[in-house]
């Protein structure tokens, strides 16, 4: 059984006096114990809906959430708020994408990590702390004895990003989810992030839910990747099926929107043509298609299904075939 | 730290002396004076002249200021001519200045414990019917003036409650060391006369703290408002933490800034609420002295009183600018 089951997952944001807004629209994905599934899809997709929904972080007021979020059997969508509560940094962890203002800027480094030893594993403060400073050396934090008593500003942009993980996997939750843990940060310090979140989730057995725009951050670490768009789940596959032949237009559009070092110096980089804003509700056809290169005049009258095709699943009426022409620019 | 203090008390002793400058010049270009406020309309030109004399306000004024300066350096401010006459200025300080305190902490103390809880809640449910009427009740403590409140609450409350509504304390026999009727109490172990000191300050404290209360409790819940968007609050939901620490560690504490601030400035319009709050309650401190003092064109005990509070002002300000360096590591390590 898998660790982590979506099911159906459609959170539908209702404000009083305004139309029903589908964030995310029956999302459906499994996360098996150490896998590493990536959730991958411009801002507006429903990622990090998909995630707060996961961790139940989302407003009570003004939200609907339907399907099933089952999570070692239990769905975690029927559990009460306290049920909840005991639960998160315990079993599931979450990384957030700025780590400045993810970190309370008047308390302490320590005793951010240490709450949440003291909360889930019974932990008295002294001995907390001690905990607190193993777990800030294996995230590669120096001196952490002088960083617990510091504050957020007094670290950099990376440390505070390793701070926030090892406070995420205090308690080795089995579940792991990074929303964009790597955006606000400096090039060089990404690829350390990232080298570090991978060795970790290797060494404590931890599944991640990786959820990012870029596909750089995939391709080095994702296992699975699921491609959102307009809050459904457009292309399933393992990640080297998918960086090989990518089937769906859009995940087509965004590997070929990424600009290559090996390419000829005066070629054009092929971006998706027009914005998230310009995509129709999936009720009316597939929202992808205004802005799809291979739309046919199914695409907007039809929906398509979520169906294997080709060996994946794909939620397509037009993939895009290998040994075509659209299909051999990326692969140049 | 401690050389921003001594910088900001130095900045005060420049502050007190233009004060009293101009306090000296205004108090005097005042219409009437302490000669027609003792010897009435009717007086005698010679009489009127005998007493100019004997006050020295035949003087030019600036041998006046001088003259003040230099007793004022022997601790002598001068004699009451209209609020006690006879009295020197500082004994007058000295005994109606602990009531005013005694007051206004209470009222502030007050004005916190409801404005702040109230704040929070109200910002925890934005948008609810408990926040609507918070807000309309908060309007309504800023709008109403102070003094309709307080007659309401010494004409209509007292009774009802059966509180008193006049003075600081009933005739009993009570030992007095500070000045502070309530401490005077605790410190001489006669707890009636604490407990009585305290039965007289509930109706005026409420009375002053209606206007800082609707102010802090309205700084509170636009602060929390703030804090409850901010990304840490999530990641500490995210954590599992229970709710009462949420509150107090990540949002109370990050929301504290601004109410401390409004708190530090309210104790400014605090001395402008005890002059009504006093005279109503025939409370006999600092307020009910300034507008007794302004009737009767009372120089030596205007000056004192109002030098006085504008350095309890500044000294409060200053703790408050200190506090934040408590509150907020970012401005202590920078």
């Amino acid at each position: 059984m898998a660790l982590l089951e979506v099911r159906d997952l459609t959170v539908v944001f209702q404000r009083k006096g305004e139309e029903p807004f589908r964030a995310v629209d029956g999302v459906s994905f499994d996360v098996e114990p150490g896998q590493t599934v990536g959730l991958v899809g411009e801002s507006g997709c429903g990622k990090s809906v998909t995630s707060l929904a996961i961790m139940g972080l989302l407003p009570k007021r003004g939200t609907k959430i339907t399907g099933t979020v089952s999570y070692d059997g239990t769905d975690l969508l029927k559990l009460s708020d306290r049920e909840m509560r005991d639960r998160r940094g315990r079993d599931l962890g979450m990384v957030f994408q700025d780590p400045l203002s993810s970190l309370n800027p008047v308390v302490p480094i320590g005793l951010q990590v240490t709450e949440v030893l003291e909360r889930h594993r019974g932990m008295a403060r002294k001995e907390a702390m001690i905990e607190a400073k193993e777990l800030l050396d294996k995230v590669g934090i120096p001196d952490p004895n002088r960083r617990l008593k510091e504050y957020p500003h007094q670290l950099s942009g990376g440390m505070r990003q390793r701070a926030l993980i090892a406070i995420a996997l205090a308690c080795r939750p089995k579940l792991l989810i990074a929303d964009e843990p790597t955006t606000a940060l400096d090039v060089t310090i990404q690829a350390q992030i990232l080298s570090l979140m991978k060795e970790l989730v290797q060494d404590l057995g931890t599944a991640l839910v990786m959820i990012t725009h870029d596909l750089g951050v995939v391709a080095g670490l994702c296992d699975e990747v699921n491609v959102l768009y307009g809050g459904k789940v457009v292309e399933k596959a393992m990640r080297h099926e998918l960086f090989a032949e990518p089937r769906h237009p859009y995940t087509h559009g965004l590997l070929a929107s990424i600009p290559r070092l090996d390419a000829a110096t005066h070629s054009k980089l092929t971006p998706i043509k027009g914005s998230v804003a310009d995509n129709i509700p999936w009720s009316q056809g597939c929202a992808f298609a205004p802005r799809c290169p291979n739309a046919l005049d199914v695409c907007v009258r039809v929906t398509p299904p979520e169906e294997d095709q080709l060996g994946r699943l794909l939620r397509c009426h037009n993939p895009v075939v290998p040994g075509t022409p659209a299909a051999e620019e990326v692969r140049a | 730290m401690l050389r921003y203090t001594i910088r900001r008390l130095a900045q005060l002793v420049g502050v007190v002396l233009v004060l009293s400058m101009l306090l000296f010049a205004w108090l005097r270009l005042l219409p009437g004076g302490p000669v027609s406020a003792l010897l009435g309309e009717r007086a005698t030109p010679e009489s009127r002249e005998a007493l100019t004399k004997q006050l020295g306000l035949d003087q030019p004024i600036f041998v006046q200021y001088f003259k003040f300066l230099g007793r004022a350096a022997t601790g002598d401010f001068g004699v009451s001519t209209g609020v006690q006459p006879g009295d020197s200025a500082l004994d007058i300080f000295l005994q109606r200045f602990p009531a005013t305190i005694e007051l206004s902490f209470f009222a502030i103390l007050i004005a916190i414990a409801v404005g702040v809880p109230l704040g929070y809640l109200a910002a925890k449910r934005r948008g609810g019917w408990f926040d609507n009427l918070s807000v309309i009740g908060s309007l309504i403590g800023v709008a109403v003036p102070v003094f309709f409140l307080a007659y309401l609450l010494k004409d209509v409350a007292s009774s009802a409650l059966g509180l008193p509504s006049q003075g600081r304390q009933d005739a009993i026999d009570a030992t007095r060391v500070t000045g502070f009727f309530t401490l005077d109490g605790l410190i001489t172990g006669e707890f009636d006369a604490t407990l009585n000191a305290l039965e007289h300050l509930i109706l005026p404290a409420i009375a002053l703290a209606t206007i800082p209360f609707a102010v802090i409790f309205r700084i509170t819940r636009a602060a929390v408002l703030d804090v409850l968007d901010e990304d840490f609050v999530r990641t500490a939901e995210s954590k599992g933490l229970t709710a009462p620490v949420i509150r107090r560690r990540h949002v109370l504490r990050n929301a504290m800034l601004p109410v401390v601030t409004t708190i530090g400035l309210q104790t400014g319009a605090l001395l402008s609420g005890a002059v009504l709050t006093e005279k109503v309650f025939s409370f006999a401190g600092v307020g009910q002295a300034l507008a007794i003092g302004f009737e009767r064109r009372d120089y030596p005990v205007l000056l004192l009183l109002i030098i006085m509070a504008t350095i309890v002002y500044v000294v409060v300000n200053l703790l408050v600018d200190l506090s934040y360096a408590l509150i907020d590591p970012r401005i202590r390590t920078r």
